[in-house]
């Protein structure tokens, strides 16, 4: 299943709907990762509040999808991780090290609105 | 719990009181009408070596009589019918009265042992003549007592444990409070004993409680746990590594040396582990982090 990807502002979301398979994760990664150019944004959101679960793919193809967008130029955030998921994933040692990680969609825009601003003050 | 219980007892039965001595049923019958004959006796007998024994000291000796009877009559029925569900009703119905007011286990135990050793002994003094046939009284008689001493027991001992386990929900409902103190930070104090269960417990209700309160900073106060086991501790470092998942920090405060030595001994990362001494100095971190700045309305006159 594809994952639509929207504009909004200087962001990118993308909103997971359903159960991905491997391939859609990667597809899902590569359109993001090319459309940030495209589209000059400053940062994206991935929001896998539907998910409830995120395997060790899935979390490998999150990690390297934020350190790409870092290396094109942009932030990301993951959002909506489920407190169930949550749990199994740090059971599993999945901690999403160093990528920020944020309740729901509205504090993801929030937490890129004030990375923004402070980079453009600094 | 209960109904599974029943068939086995039964099966026990039906084994235990059919042994293969053919007049074994006749003897049993000579046997009731004997403690049937000698109630009054029997079972003032008891109710006197109950007393001797200090045994169900809470209660009075009125009360230790009333019971007795009906213990005794139970007891002559289950021997006399073979089954053991109206004594089982009882004995729970005796426990559920008396575990309230503090009798032991080993009283309960020591009263049934008793009046098996007090008919035992009647037995004896009746048929002390003839050492055959007391020798068959007790073949019929002495599995039969065992099986009720350890129904009766055992009806206790379940009771009990109902108590208790109603007793450790109660606690632990009221054991993991999550509380907010401002705006998006929640404090989460933890008093006592942490065991896997209450551990478990506590992730969820935090979890939880992240969600519902939007919370971006907790403060989970340790103060009040004096030690805690490698498992346990694991368990909080995942706590606090999912609570960062759901985008919350959690700030840890008040770790003992013990808890401290234990952490350190399971090798926790501590880039991953936010902590501070104390529940003041946490709130403080907390109130920094959320960009609040708490300042007093008038000069201190202390000061």
């Amino acid at each position: 299943m594809e994952v639509p990807v929207l504009k909004q502002g200087p962001y990118l979301i993308a909103t997971v709907q359903a159960a991905l398979t491997d391939a859609d994760l990667l597809a899902l990664r590569d359109a993001l990762v090319s459309r940030i150019g495209q589209s000059r944004s400053r940062g994206v959101i991935v929001d896998v509040t539907a998910l409830d679960v995120l395997d060790s793919f899935a979390t490998r193809t999150l990690r390297d999808l934020a350190h790409m967008i870092r290396l094109r130029g942009a932030q990301t955030v993951i959002v909506g991780i489920q407190p169930e998921v949550a749990f199994a994933m740090a059971q599993f040692g999945l901690t999403l090290e160093g990528i920020t990680t944020t309740l729901d969609l509205e504090e993801g825009l929030a937490y890129l609105d004030e990375s923004i601003k402070i980079k453009r003050v600094g | 719990m209960i109904t599974q219980q029943k068939d086995p007892l039964l099966q026990q039965k039906d084994a235990l009181l059919s042994p293969p001595v053919e007049s074994t049923a006749a003897l049993l019958t000579e046997l009731i009408t004997h403690l049937r004959k000698s109630r009054t006796q029997l079972r003032e007998e008891w109710v006197q070596r109950i007393t001797e024994a200090e045994l169900l000291t809470a209660m009075t000796r009125d009360e230790i009589f009333a019971e007795a009877t009906s213990v005794y009559d139970s007891y002559v029925e289950a021997l006399e019918t073979g089954t053991l569900e109206a004594l089982q009703a009882y004995a729970r119905n005796l426990s559920e009265r008396i575990i309230p007011r503090g009798v032991e286990t080993h009283e309960v135990v020591g009263i049934v042992l008793l009046l098996r050793d007090v008919l035992a002994r009647s037995l004896f003094a009746k048929y002390r003549t003839d050492f055959t046939v007391l020798n068959r009284v007790l073949d019929a008689y002495e599995p039969a007592a065992n099986r009720i001493a350890i129904t009766v027991a055992v009806g206790f001992v379940q009771e009990r444990e109902r108590v208790i386990r109603e007793q450790q929900e109660a606690i632990r409902e009221l054991s993991t409070p999550v509380l907010q103190v401002r705006e998006r930070l929640l404090i989460l104090p933890i008093i006592g004993l942490i065991d896997p269960h209450r551990a478990r417990q506590l992730t969820e209700q935090l979890l939880r409680g992240i969600r519902m309160n939007r919370a971006k900073v907790v403060v989970i106060d340790i103060t009040g746990v004096a030690a805690m086991d490698a498992t346990v501790a694991n368990h909080l470092v995942l706590t606090v590594e999912s609570a960062r998942l759901l985008g919350a920090t959690v700030i840890v405060t008040g770790l003992s040396p013990e808890i401290a030595q234990t952490l350190v001994n399971i090798g926790v990362d501590l880039g991953k582990m936010n902590t501070v001494g104390d529940l003041q100095g946490g709130i403080e971190e907390a109130e920094r982090l959320l960009g609040y700045k708490v300042y007093p309305t008038r000069e201190n006159p202390a000061a």
